[in-house]
C-alpha cells in the first residue's frame, strides 16, 4: 500500500491527509515534533488570555485520528533523502515513504538584531512560544513591560495578549502607519487610534535598534534605531512576519528559495515530493497573490486541491477569489477580492472610502478608474456575505450594483444597526450618482431568483 | 472602581450568609388559636393528631426549624399509624411530614425574624441586590471598550471548575434539596417576602413565591450583567430583555395577579410537555371549574403545544421560545452566562443527550397519555399500573431532580443548560421542528473560518459549532437555542443566526468557498 507521509500538522497538511481520506486508502502518516495532536494556530492567543483551555484548539477529538487510520508520530524530521525515499526522525530512526508532503509551515522572522537570541525575545507561531510566553509573561509582575517589534496581525494579537494580563505594551511599528502596505490610509488609521485607546505605547516609525541583554542571558531593555531610547522590558516580541521554516531541506536536493519551490500542481522538482501551506512558494506568482502565502485560507486550500493530485486526479492549485479575515483588539476585519494599500495601489485602482463618524466602522471598496468594474473590499466592524462578494467578483459587476445591493451582503447579527443608508449616500454624493439601496432579497442572496 | 467591586462583594456575601442561616435559626411557637384555625380551615378528621399537637406543639417554644419539625413529623407519624392499626382510613392526614412541619411552621413564627419582615429582606435580598450591583456595574469601565469579554474566564476559579464554582454548586444544590424536599426550613425566607405576596395574590408567601420572587431578582441582576458584557451586541440586549420580561410579567406577576382575582394560577408561556401537569387531573378539574378563564387556559394551552410550537419553530427556530420566552432558559442565559464553556462537546456527550432528551420526552408523553385515560375513563390505572405512581415518579425524578437540582445546581461543573440539552422534553419537541422543518440555521460564512474553536467553547448546549464552521457547512441541529453566542465571540465573522428559505439550509460541504471553483465543483456536487 503506498504510504504517504506529511510532515507537519498543522492546516494544510491535516487538511490533506483528511480529503486524501475520503478518497483513497492509502497508509497515511503525519509527523510534527510540536504537537502530539492538530491545534488551531490562530487560537493560541486565546488561550493565552484565557478564553479557552488548549484542548478547545484541537478541533478533532483524540480519537479522530485512529478511526481515520491517520498515523501519528511526534518526532522531528532532521533530513529527506529523497533518493531512498526515507526521513530521518533522529535517535537513528528512519521513515519510509512513497510520496511525501512537505507542510512544515513557518516561523518569526529574524533579521539579525543584536541580541535576538536572548531569552525572553521570541515570536509567536508555535505551541511552544505560547507555553514560553505564559513562563515569560505569566503577569505583570514578572513581566513590566513588553515591546513587540513588527506592525502586522501576530503583533497586535500579541499586544491584546499581553494587554488582557495588564501588561504594559510598546508597540514598535517601522511604517508610519499601523499595517499600511496592506490597509489604505484611513483604515489603518482607524486601527492606529484603535490601539492607542487599548493604552498600547504605538510607537510608528519606530525601528528595533538592539535588545540588550541581563543577567542570565535575559533580555532586559531594547534600543530604538536612531535615537537610541532605552525601553526597559521582560519581554520581546518580534512579529516582523515570518519566514517557511525548512532549514531541514537545505543540500537535500529539494529545490528551495525562501521556501519550497513548487509548481502549480504543488509538485517540487522531485518527483512524489509536494509541498503546500506556509512553505510553499510558487515559481510564479498566482495573479495579484504573493508567491508565498502564509495564510490560514491558502494552507487548507492547497491541502484540498493536493489531496486529488495525490489521488490520481491531477489538478492545479487554482484558488479563487482572494479574501481573507483578521481581528484588530475589538475590529473585525474582512476582506474580499483586492483592496490595495494607499502606496500600493494598482495604477488603474480607485478606491471609496467610508468612515462611521464615532464609531469604529469603515469600508473601502476598490474599483477599477475606467470601467468602475468592483475589484474588492475592504470592512472594519461590519461583517460581510462571503459568498455574495465571491460572486459578484466573478459576475465583474460595475460597483454601482455593489452599492445598490449591499444590503443583500451585510452579515452582521440580526436586530444591529445597518449603515448601508448611510454609505449609499456618500457615494451618491462622491460620483454624482443617484442610487437606492434595494431591499435584502433572499432570492437573490441564495441565488434562487 | 475595584475598591467598589470587592466592597460589594463583600455586601453581596454578608446578605447571602444571613439569608443562608435563616433556615437554621428563628423562634417558633404555635399559639391555640392559630392552630383552631389551621384545623378548620384544613379539616383535619384525626383528633389524635390534634391532639398530639396541642400536647407537644402548642404554646412551646422552639429554638429553630429542627426541633418544631421533628415534633410535628412525629405527631403525625403516630397519629396516622395509628388510624391505620384502627382501620380507620378516613381519619389519615396525606399531607407530608415536612409540608405539614411547613404549615405549622409558617403560623408559628414569633422572633424577630417573623416580626421584622421589612428590615430581613432588606438585610438578605436587599444587601444581595446591592451588593451585587456594586460587584457588577463597575465593570462598564473595568471591562474597557465594548467588544467580546472573555479575559480570564479559564484563569479564574470561579469560572473554570476551581473551588469558587464547587462552592456555588454546593450553595445551589443544597437551596433546590431544601426547596424540594424540606420546604419546613424555608418558613423563614417566605417571612422576608410576605408583603409582596400579600400584595399581589392577597396570601402570605410560600416556599414557591419565595423561589419566584428570587428567581425575578436573581435573573434581573444577572441581566445587568448580561447587559454590560454584552452591550455591542443589540441581539443579546433584546433577547435579554424578552426573557427578563416573560419571566417577570408571564411567570410571576399574572399568575400571582390570577390568584387575587380567584382565577387559576397560570403561567401563560409554559408550555405542555415541559408543563408536565398540565393534563393531570387535578388541573383539569381546577380549570374546568372555572368557568371562562378556565376553558380560555385550556384551549391556550393545547393551542401552544399544537400551535405554536410548530408554527413558530417554522419561522423562527426553537430560539424563539428557549432563549427568548422561557424561564429556565432565562435563568440559563443570565445567572447561567458565566458557565456556558462548561457544556461538554464531545461526540459521546452528544449521543448521551439524544438517549436522555428523547427518553425524557417519551416519559412525559406515556404519562399524559396514561393521565388522560385515566381521566376520561376514571380508572386509577392503566394496564395494571397506577397513574398515579407514573406522574409521581416523574415529578420526582425529572420535575424536581433533573430540572431543579441537576439543572440549575450543576451549573457551575456541567453548564448552564444542562436541562435544557439532556431533559427538557418540551425542547426535545421543539428541536425536532427546527431540525425537519425550518426556517432557522447558523449560517456559517463562506470559508471564512480558521477553526479557532470559540464557538464551540461558548456553545452552551455543547454543539461542535467548528466542526459545521470549518467545513463551510451551516449549523442545522435540533438542540440549538439560538442565543446568539457564537455568532458573537466569532473573531472572523462566520456565523449569522438568520431565518431564510428552507432549500439549501442544510449544505454539507467538502471543499469551501474561496478555492478552485471547478473543484468544488467536483467535490461537492457529486
Amino acid at each position: 500500500m503506498e504510504h504517504i507521509v506529511i510532515i507537519g500538522n498543522g492546516i494544510a497538511g491535516v487538511t490533506a491527509a483528511r480529503h486524501i481520506r475520503k478518497l483513497s486508502d492509502k497508509k497515511i502518516t503525519i509527523v510534527s515534533a510540536e504537537s502530539d495532536y492538530f491545534f488551531s494556530r490562530t487560537a493560541l492567543m486565546y488561550v493565552y488570555m484565557g478564553h479557552m483551555k488548549f484542548e478547545h484548539t484541537q478541533p478533532y477529538e483524540n480519537w479522530f485520528w485512529e478511526k481515520n487510520r491517520i498515523y501519528l508520530i511526534n518526532a522531528y524530521v532532521s533530513k529527506v533523502d529523497h533518493v531512498n525515499k526515507t526521513l530521518n526522525l533522529g535517535d537513528n530512526k528512519k521513515l519510509a515513504y512513497d510520496t511525501l508532503i512537505i507542510a512544515t509551515g513557518s516561523k518569526p522572522n529574524k533579521f539579525g538584531w543584536p541580541g535576538q537570541d536572548l531569552k525572553g525575545v521570541q515570536g509567536l507561531y508555535s505551541k511552544q512560544d505560547l507555553d514560553e510566553m505564559e513562563v515569560i509573561a505569566p503577569n505583570n509582575q514578572v513581566c513590566k513591560r513588553a515591546v513587540i517589534v513588527g506592525g502586522g496581525l501576530i503583533g497586535i494579537e500579541m499586544a491584546e495578549m499581553l494587554r488582557s494580563r495588564n501588561i504594559p505594551v510598546t508597540f514598535l511599528v517601522r511604517e508610519d502607519s499601523f499595517w499600511n502596505g496592506v490597509l489604505p490610509d484611513g483604515e489603518s488609521q482607524m486601527i492606529n487610534e484603535h490601539i492607542k485607546a487599548h493604552h498600547i505605547d504605538l510607537r510608528l516609525g519606530a525601528e528595533l535598534g538592539e535588545i540588550l541583554a541581563g543577567e542570565n542571558g535575559r533580555a532586559r531593555a531594547i534600543t530604538i534605531k536612531g535615537n537610541g531610547e532605552e525601553i526597559a522590558c521582560d519581554l520581546v516580541g518580534l512579529t516582523a512576519g515570518v519566514t517557511p521554516n525548512i532549514d531541514f531541506l537545505k543540500n537535500s536536493g529539494i529545490e528551495i528559495d525562501r521556501g519550497v519551490k513548487v509548481n502549480r500542481y504543488l509538485e517540487t522538482n522531485i518527483k512524489d515530493i509536494y509541498a503546500i501551506g506556509d512553505c510553499a512558494q510558487q515559481h510564479e506568482a498566482i495573479g495579484n497573490r504573493r508567491p508565498i502565502e502564509a495564510v490560514w485560507y491558502t494552507g487548507r486550500m492547497m491541502g484540498e486541491a493536493l489531496a486529488q493530485t495525490v489521488c490520481g486526479n491531477r489538478i492545479a492549485y487554482n484558488p479563487g477569489h482572494w479574501f481573507n479575515s483578521a481581528k484588530f483588539l475589538d475590529i473585525e476585519y474582512q476582506t474580499y477580492g483586492w483592496v490595495f494599500s494607499t502606496e500600493g495601489k494598482k495604477n488603474y485602482e480607485r478606491h471609496f472610502h467610508w468612515r462611521h463618524a464615532t464609531e469604529n466602522l469603515c469600508i473601502t471598496i476598490a474599483f477599477h478608474k475606467d470601467s468602475k468594474q468592483f475589484l474588492g473590499i475592504n470592512t472594519f466592524g461590519i461583517r460581510m456575505r462571503h459568498e455574495i462578494f465571491d460572486r459578484w467578483l466573478t459576475e465583474e459587476r460595475h460597483t454601482d450594483y455593489v452599492i445598490e445591493y449591499l444590503k443583500d451582503a451585510n452579515f452582521d447579527p440580526e436586530l444591529y444597526s445597518k449603515y448601508e443608508g448611510k454609505i449609499v449616500s456618500k457615494y451618491n454624493v462622491e460620483f454624482g450618482t443617484n442610487i437606492y439601496p434595494k431591499k435584502k432579497s433572499w432570492k437573490r442572496i441564495f441565488n434562487s431568483a | 472602581m475595584k475598591t467598589i467591586k470587592y466592597s460589594g462583594l463583600v455586601v453581596f456575601l454578608i446578605g447571602l450568609g444571613i439569608f443562608t442561616i435563616l433556615p437554621l435559626i428563628g423562634a417558633y411557637r404555635l399559639d391555640q388559636s392559630n392552630f383552631d384555625d389551621i384545623v378548620k380551615d384544613k379539616d383535619f378528621n384525626s383528633e389524635l393528631f390534634v391532639e398530639e399537637i396541642n400536647n407537644n406543639v402548642v404554646g412551646k417554644e422552639f429554638n429553630g426549624m429542627m426541633g418544631l419539625s421533628a415534633e410535628v413529623k412525629k405527631s403525625l407519624n403516630q397519629a396516622n399509624a395509628q388510624h391505620r392499626e384502627n382501620k380507620e382510613y378516613d381519619k389519615v392526614i396525606y399531607t407530608s411530614g415536612k409540608d405539614m412541619a411547613a404549615l405549622l411552621g409558617k403560623a408559628s413564627g414569633t422572633g424577630f425574624i417573623a416580626q421584622n419582615k421589612g428590615v430581613m429582606w432588606f438585610l438578605t435580598f436587599g444587601l444581595g441586590i446591592i451588593g451585587a450591583l456594586l460587584f457588577i456595574l463597575p465593570n462598564v469601565i473595568l471591562l474597557g471598550k465594548a467588544g467580546i469579554k472573555n479575559d480570564g474566564i479559564y484563569h479564574q476559579n470561579s469560572t473554570n471548575r476551581g473551588w469558587i464554582a464547587w462552592a456555588v454548586f454546593v450553595f445551589l444544590v443544597s437551596f433546590y434539596l431544601v426547596l424540594y424536599f424540606a420546604p419546613q426550613f424555608a418558613v423563614n425566607w417566605t417571612y422576608l417576602v410576605d408583603p409582596i405576596s400579600e400584595s399581589l395574590s392577597g396570601n402570605p408567601a410560600g416556599h414557591w413565591f419565595v423561589y419566584g420572587f428570587m428567581y425575578c431578582t436573581v435573573m434581573t441582576v444577572m441581566a445587568v450583567r448580561m447587559y454590560i458584557k454584552y452591550r455591542h451586541n443589540v441581539y443579546q440586549m433584546v433577547r435579554t430583555t424578552s426573557v427578563l420580561f416573560f419571566q417577570i410579567v408571564f411567570a410571576f406577576l399574572i399568575p400571582e395577579i390570577m390568584v387575587r382575582l380567584q382565577m387559576p394560577y397560570y403561567d401563560f408561556k409554559n408550555i405542555f410537555p415541559l408543563d408536565y401537569d398540565f393534563f393531570f387531573s387535578w388541573n383539569l378539574n381546577e380549570l374546568m371549574s372555572s368557568g371562562g378563564i378556565g376553558l380560555f387556559i385550556l384551549v391556550w394551552g393545547i393551542a401552544l403545544t399544537l400551535v405554536a410550537v410548530p408554527v413558530m419553530v417554522y419561522f423562527f427556530g426553537k430560539r424563539w421560545y428557549c432563549s427568548w420566552v422561557c424561564g429556565c432558559g432565562g435563568l440559563a442565559e443570565t445567572l447561567g452566562d458565566p458557565y456556558r464553556q462548561h457544556s461538554d462537546k464531545s461526540l459521546f456527550a452528544w449521543k448521551v443527550e439524544r438517549w436522555l432528551i428523547h427518553g425524557v420526552l417519551v416519559f412525559a408523553v406515556v404519562m399524559t397519555v396514561m393521565t388522560l385515560y385515566s381521566f376520561f375513563s376514571e380508572s386509577g390505572t392503566v394496564m395494571g399500573i397506577k397513574t398515579q405512581s407514573v406522574q409521581n415518579v416523574y415529578s420526582l425524578a425529572i420535575g424536581s431532580i433533573f430540572a431543579g437540582v441537576i439543572g440549575t445546581g450543576f451549573y457551575p461543573i456541567f453548564g448552564n443548560r444542562v436541562w435544557c440539552r439532556f431533559g427538557c422534553p418540551l425542547a426535545a419537541y421543539l428541536g425536532f421542528v427546527q431540525r425537519f422543518k425550518s426556517r432557522f440555521r447558523i449560517t456559517t460564512n463562506g470559508g471564512q473560518c480558521i477553526s479557532c474553536g470559540n464557538c464551540s467553547t461558548y456553545c452552551e448546549q455543547g454543539i461542535d459549532v467548528r466542526a459545521y464552521a470549518q467545513k463551510g457547512e451551516n449549523i442545522v441541529r435540533s438542540s440549538c437555542v439560538g442565543c446568539g453566542i457564537c455568532s458573537a465571540v466569532c473573531p472572523r465573522g462566520v456565523l449569522k443566526l438568520e431565518n431564510g428559505p428552507e432549500e439549501g439550509r442544510i449544505n454539507p460541504t467538502e471543499i469551501l468557498l474561496g478555492n478552485d471553483v471547478n473543484l468544488m465543483d467536483l467535490v461537492n456536487r457529486k
